[in-house]
Parts: structure tokens; C-alpha cells; sequence
């Protein structure tokens, strides 16, 4: 470990290597955690599974880039249809768990991701697969840096994606509607609002983010039926420490995340680099609870 | 009327066991062996892989006369249950294959995981089991006496690959003990056992660690550990953890552009790189049980390549025939050869005809040490040369020189 440290003080442009890849990495977290932060905020479901929608997205792109259509072109297909089957399971198994306890949309989810694993591996058979993008890698600074070109238009496109879906939540009416429901379903409706279609819209936005999200790990990391679980985990290690409804929270910890991983990976060695995200989650609980108590003793 | 139906009920039931015991082990002119094997789940693809192998080998053996035991000619079948690649239905399965249907010879599972849960079953009940594709260490330490494994043990899969550095070493006016490696590996009982390998010819020859990481099994991305490797710069990387671990090293070897004169790693084959990767999977070192170039020849199958031939006019999806299906196939192999030295069904004859096996096959020599894993048959290290893979070590073997440095150009 300490060779490590003393490594990166010897060298220390491997700690852009590090902080590049980390952000990178991280822009792609952000979209699985917004996702999984509407869903959860507007209808408190917690999705399971956000992961295996991520890994479906991935796989779509991958079918369609075996006849020849490019992955990022194909982006927007995705998010159509995975729009579309988000909203026919909202109708089929969502709509029913709504408003019941917090086991029964655990339950009702984690089901979802068993199908939707089991589903893949029946289609597309169990191996290990990544599409290409075919872009070019740069090497910086004599080699000791390289950029990946996908890597930095997949950042471009995730900082596009939460852009335009902060937009629409900002102006559209859906959007607006969206937010009314988050605040109180009950008033909303009164208000004349009809929260069911705004439900059924929220958590088909989130598959289509999740797709979209999915599209670009197949060309960065590697897709398997079996993978969506890590980040299933990780989209959720961001929310629990952003908080709900805090997007500039969610932005911050995505990519505080990817770094934290990169870094524990380099100095601690590749054992710890997830231990290292859920062991920062554990951490800013304890922190918050800490605020929290302090907030309540100055309340009494 | 209640009584008599439920005394019907029960006699019927009593028929029921009596016509699936009477399938026994030998039905007929028909001996059964029994497996559990991975049709669907995680490793189906390798289990049919499997699957497919048992399935050629039988049909080539019945083809040609089947087994003679005590001068009448039985064929072989299977009998297969699907154990959905979990270890715990592997075992529930068997228990059923041997007392139920009253198998007594037993084919492996695919994977080291569900032949772990698989080794305890058949030594309670005493019955031999023939396994090629479970090549985990902790089969061959507990001291089991029913289970023989064709394959070769997954310490040897990578230690091949120091070997050779150290050649290349020795060659070039190094000493061996200067090298520096870097050791990426899975967190799991398979991957820990070659590692194990590969430390045991480390200190062998006195090379240094430079990173020993070890990745989770669901982790995808080793970016960090490889930036450290392009810092270290160390002389050999060797990796393994599965599919997901060749296919991650593949593409983040490239992308992070870490050059290093010798990079080994497992399942390179079943994590299609050279199809996935191309030109960036140049240079690779790949082990493996068996090549279809290697010349090892036997009676029923032939030479390697014939059965490579035969098997792909068989089964014409295969463009390449994986090691899997071949060491699948000389278990069976194994079972006929062990029933003719026996020359009986008794299952204790059958078993000490299996322990004394000494046979040249397709796939390799087969002779087993008293803990049961095959001593006869070396691992085999191939090179990714212009989208191929061709034999480079042990010498013996080699088809083709070893190109060093790595260079994907």
C-alpha cells in the first residue's frame, strides 16, 4: 500500500490517469443513480432492478451493432424501447406494489431483475460480450496517460442526457407534473394531475436512462446476463449518500465514486475497490447521523 | 373405494421404483452412465460444450462395437439431468441419479464448483465418477477415492507461462530471479488456485511480485490496476479470472496501452478475444488442456485433429472445438477402457480398473495419482500469432516460436 502511495508521489501524472478514468466512470454511475432517484422519489418503489435494465440497454446495443449499426447511433432506439417495456411493466407489476409496504416493491423488483437476467441469458446465451466503438485511444504526456475517445464521448453524452432530462423536469408539463406527484401524490391529484400516467412515464424515463446508461458500459466495460447486480449496488450507494431529489448530490457522488473506486483500486489493490464504495457509504451515513442528532438536540 | 385406490396408488407406485431400478446401471446391452451437467444457467454454454462431448464420444464408441465385457458388446448411453449451474441442485441431482435410477458410473459436471458439490455424493455412495471439466485443487486434497479427472489441475494453467519467461530470460543472458511479475487474479477458488501455481514457479526461480491484485467477481473494470502495471513496467502479467477477466484485461490492456513483454491469461478461447479484440489481442499467451495440433493419438478417436475433423462434421456449429468438449469426450473414453480391463460391472472392480489406468489418448496420456488428478498430460501454452492460436510451449509440443516482446503491431 505504501509503495503504492509512494508510487503515485513519484509519478504523479498517474493521478490524471486516475482522476480521468474515475469521472469517466463515474458519469456513467450518475445515469443509473438518477434513474433509480425518480423512481424512487415519485413512486418510493426501489427499483431492483436498475442494474439488469443497464445490462438489457447493453445488450440491445450490442444485437444491433452485429448488423452494423453503430452503438451511439443506436442510443436513441434504445431509449425508445426500453421506454416502452418500462411502461408495460409499470402496467403489469408496478401499478400493483404502489403505496404497499417497502418488501413487497423489493420483492416485486427483485423478481423483475431474475427475469430480466434469465431472459437475457436464454436470448443471448451466457458469454461475456462488449460491443466497439471502434474510436481511436489518445496517449498524453508520452504515453503515461491515454484517453479512450469513447470514454470521453460517453462523458460528453451522460453530462447531455442528465442535462436535457433536468430540462424537462425543469419546463415540460410531464415534468412539472412529475414533480407535483413527488411532493404529495394525494395534493396532485386533487389538483387534477392524473398520477397514474405520471407514475407510469416516471418509471419508464428511468428504463430508458437505464438503456441508455447500458448502451454506453457495453463499449466501455464488458456485459454479461449476470452483471447488472454491481450496478444495481452502485446506483444505489449514490443515492443513499446524495439523498433523494438532489441532483447536483447524485452528479457529485457518481463521480466522487468512480474516483474513490480508481483510487482504492491503485492503492489498495483491486480487492478493495468496491469494499471502498460501500465502506464510504457507511461512513457519510454515520456522518449524517451524527448532523441529524446534532439538528435534533438544537430543535429540542 | 378410498382404500382400494390408495392400495392401487401405492402398488403402482412400487412399479414405478421397481422399472426405474431395473434400468440399473446395465439395461440390457446398454450401460448407463449418469451426469448432472449445466444446460441452462451461468455455464451452459460450456456445459453443452460438455454435453457435446460426452455425446460424440459415446456415439463414436457404440459406432465402433461399444464395450466389450466379458466377451458381449454393450453400447453406451447417458442419462443427463440439468443442474442449472448450481452446486446445490449438482448434488441433489446425483443423489437421485444413483439412487433412484440406480446409476453406479458417473460422468462429471461442467465447472470446478458444481464438481466440488458433486465429489462428496459419489464418495458416500462409493460410486466412481469420471470428471473433466472440474480442475480445482480442492477436489484432489480431501483425500477422495471415487473421483478421477482427465484434466490438468488449475495450478498448472498459468505456471507454464513463468516457465517460459524464465527461458526467455535464461536465452537473452538474464537471470531468471530479476523478473518482475505482475499477478491479477480473480477473487475465487479457481482463479487462487492458479495463482497458487504460478507463486510456487515464482519462487522456483526467485522472481518478484511486484502487484499481486485481486479482482472481485463482479468487478469489470482493472483500470487502476493496470495503470500501476504501466508504472511498475513489470517483465510477465499474468491474469485470470474467467470470461469476464480475459474479456476486461482485453480491452483495458489496450485501451490503457500497458506493454509488457509477456502477458498470460486463462479463457482467452472462451472469451472469444481474438473475435472480439483482433489485432489487439495479438501476442497473447493462453493456456490450455488440449490443441487439435498437438499429436497425440488413440484407437477410437484417432489423432487430435481427427477428432477436431470429425467432431466439427458432426456438430457444424463448432468453427474451433473447445478443450472442453475433447477432455469431455476422453472421459468417456476413460469409462470404456476401465470397463474392458475390469471386465466386469461390479463397481469396486470398475473403480481400481480406473485407478490403474495408463492410456494414450486424442487428448493427452491419462494415468491418475492416488489423490486422482491426471499426471500424464501437461498443460499447453498457445500465442495468439495473426488470429491464431499456435502451440509456442512446452518445446516438445511447440508448433511455433514463441514471438517476444509482445507487440500487437
Amino acid at each position: 500500500m505504501l509503495d503504492n502511495l509512494n508510487l503515485l508521489s513519484l509519478a504523479p501524472i498517474l493521478n490524471v490517469q486516475l482522476l480521468l478514468d474515475g469521472m469517466f466512470v463515474g458519469a456513467i454511475f450518475v445515469l443509473a443513480a438518477y434513474g433509480l432517484a425518480l423512481v424512487w422519489g415519485v413512486m418510493n418503489v426501489k427499483n431492483l432492478a436498475q442494474g439488469e435494465y443497464v445490462i438489457m440497454g447493453g445488450y440491445f446495443a450490442w444485437h444491433l451493432s452485429t448488423y452494423g449499426l453503430h452503438p451511439i447511433l443506436s442510443i436513441p432506439i434504445i431509449a425508445a424501447v426500453m421506454f416502452g417495456m418500462g411502461w408495460i411493466v409499470y402496467l403489469t407489476i408496478i401499478k400493483w406494489v404502489i403505496g404497499r409496504d417497502l418488501f413487497t416493491s423489493l420483492l416485486a423488483t427483485f423478481g423483475i431483475a431474475l427475469v430480466v437476467q434469465q431472459a437475457l441469458n436464454l436470448a443471448y446465451g451466457p458469454d461475456v460480450r462488449t460491443a466497439e466503438s471502434g474510436f481511436e485511444i489518445r496517449s498524453l504526456f508520452g504515453g503515461l496517460v491515454t484517453v479512450a475517445d469513447i470514454k470521453l464521448i460517453s462523458f460528453g453524452l451522460c453530462i447531455l442526457l442528465a442535462a436535457c432530462v433536468v430540462l424537462f423536469m425543469k419546463r415540460s408539463r410531464m415534468g412539472q407534473a412529475i414533480r407535483a406527484t413527488a411532493q404529495d401524490a394525494r395534493a396532485a391529484r386533487v389538483m387534477g394531475i392524473d398520477t397514474e400516467r405520471v407514475y407510469a412515464f416516471t418509471y419508464a424515463l428511468n428504463a430508458a436512462i437505464c438503456g441508455a446508461a447500458g448502451v454506453l458500459v457495453s463499449m466501455i466495460w464488458v456485459i454479461q446476463p449476470f452483471y447488472g447486480v454491481p450496478h444495481s449496488i452502485r446506483a444505489f450507494v449514490i443515492v443513499t449518500a446524495a439523498g433523494l431529489g438532489n441532483l447536483p448530490g447524485v452528479i457529485m457522488a457518481g463521480f466522487g465514486l468512480g474516483v474513490a473506486e480508481q483510487y482504492s483500486g491503485f492503492v489498495l489493490g483491486a480487492e478493495f475497490q468496491q469494499a471502498t464504495a460501500v465502506g464510504l457509504l457507511v461512513v457519510i451515513l454515520v456522518w449524517r447521523q451524527i448532523q441529524m442528532s446534532r439538528y435534533r438536540q438544537v430543535v429540542e | 373405494m378410498k382404500y382400494t385406490m390408495k392400495a392401487g396408488l401405492t402398488a403402482l407406485a412400487a412399479g414405478l421404483l421397481a422399472l426405474s431400478s431395473a434400468q440399473a446401471m446395465v439395461d440390457g446391452d446398454t450401460i448407463v452412465l449418469g451426469s448432472a451437467i449445466s444446460l441452462t444457467g451461468k455455464y451452459s454454454s460450456n456445459g453443452v460444450d460438455t454435453q457435446n462431448g460426452y455425446d460424440f464420444a459415446v456415439k463414436t464408441i457404440n459406432d465402433a462395437g461399444g464395450v466389450t465385457v466379458d466377451g458381449k458388446q454393450y453400447k453406451l448411453a447417458v442419462k443427463y439431468y440439468d443442474d442449472e449451474s448450481t452446486p446445490a441442485r449438482t448434488a441433489q441431482l446425483l443423489e437421485r441419479v444413483i439412487n433412484q435410477d440406480g446409476v453406479k458410473y458417473i460422468l462429471g459436471p461442467y465447472s470446478s464448483a458444481t464438481t466440488i458439490a458433486a465429489a462428496p455424493v459419489t464418495e458416500k455412495y462409493q460410486v466412481p465418477m469420471i470428471e473433466a471439466e472440474g480442475a480445482s485443487r480442492a477436489l484432489f486434497n480431501k483425500g477422495y477415492k471415487y473421483i478421477f479427472a482427465v484434466l490438468s489441475t488449475s495450478e498448472q494453467y498459468l505456471a507454464s507461462a513463468i516457465g517460459l519467461a524464465a527461458e526467455i530470460a535464461e536465452k537473452n543472458g538474464k537471470n531468471p530471479s530479476d523478473l518482475k511479475v505482475a499477478m491479477v487474479f480473480e477473487n475465487d477458488a479457481f482463479s487462487l488456485d492458479v495463482r497458487a501455481g504460478v507463486v510456487e514457479d515464482m519462487e522456483k526461480y526467485g522472481m518478484k511480485a511486484v502487484i499481486d491484485d485481486k479482482m472481485p467477481a463482479d468487478l469489470s473494470d482493472i483500470s487502476a490496476t493496470l495503470t500501476k502495471v504501466k508504472a511498475l513496467k513489470p517483465d510477465v502479467l499474468v491474469i485470470s479470472g474467467h470470461n469476464k477477466g480475459a474479456v476486461t484485461a482485453a480491452r483495458q490492456i489496450a485501451e490503457l496501452q500497458v506493454d509488457v513483454p509477456i502477458i498470460a491469461m486463462t479463457h482467452c478461447e472462451g472469451a472469444k478475444i481474438v473475435e472480439q479484440f483482433g489485432k489487439d489481442a495479438e501476442g497473447y499467451l493462453c493456456p490450455t488442456q488440449w490443441a487439435e495440433t498437438l499429436s497425440y493419438t488413440d484407437d477410437t478417436f484417432g489423432s487430435a485433429a481427427d477428432f477436431d475433423k470429425n467432431f466439427k462434421a458432426a456438430y457444424p456449429d463448432y468453427q474451433t472445438v473447445p478443450y472442453q468438449t475433447a477432455q469431455a469426450a476422453a472421459a468417456v473414453l476413460v469409462w470404456k477402457d476401465a470397463f474392458e480391463r475390469a471386465n466386469s460391472f461390479d463397481t469396486d472392480k470398475v473403480r481400481d480398473a480406473i485407478a490403474a489406468t495408463d492410456m494414450m489418448t486424442f487428448y493427452g496420456g491419462i494415468k491418475f495419482s492416488e489423490a486422482g488428478n491426471n499426471v500424464a498430460k501437461p498443460m499447453v501454452l498457445r500465442q495468439v500469432q495473426d488470429g491464431q492460436y499456435n502451440v509456442v510451449a512446452p518445446s516438445k509440443w511447440a508448433s511455433h516460436p514463441v514471438e517476444w516482446p509482445r507487440s500487437t503491431d
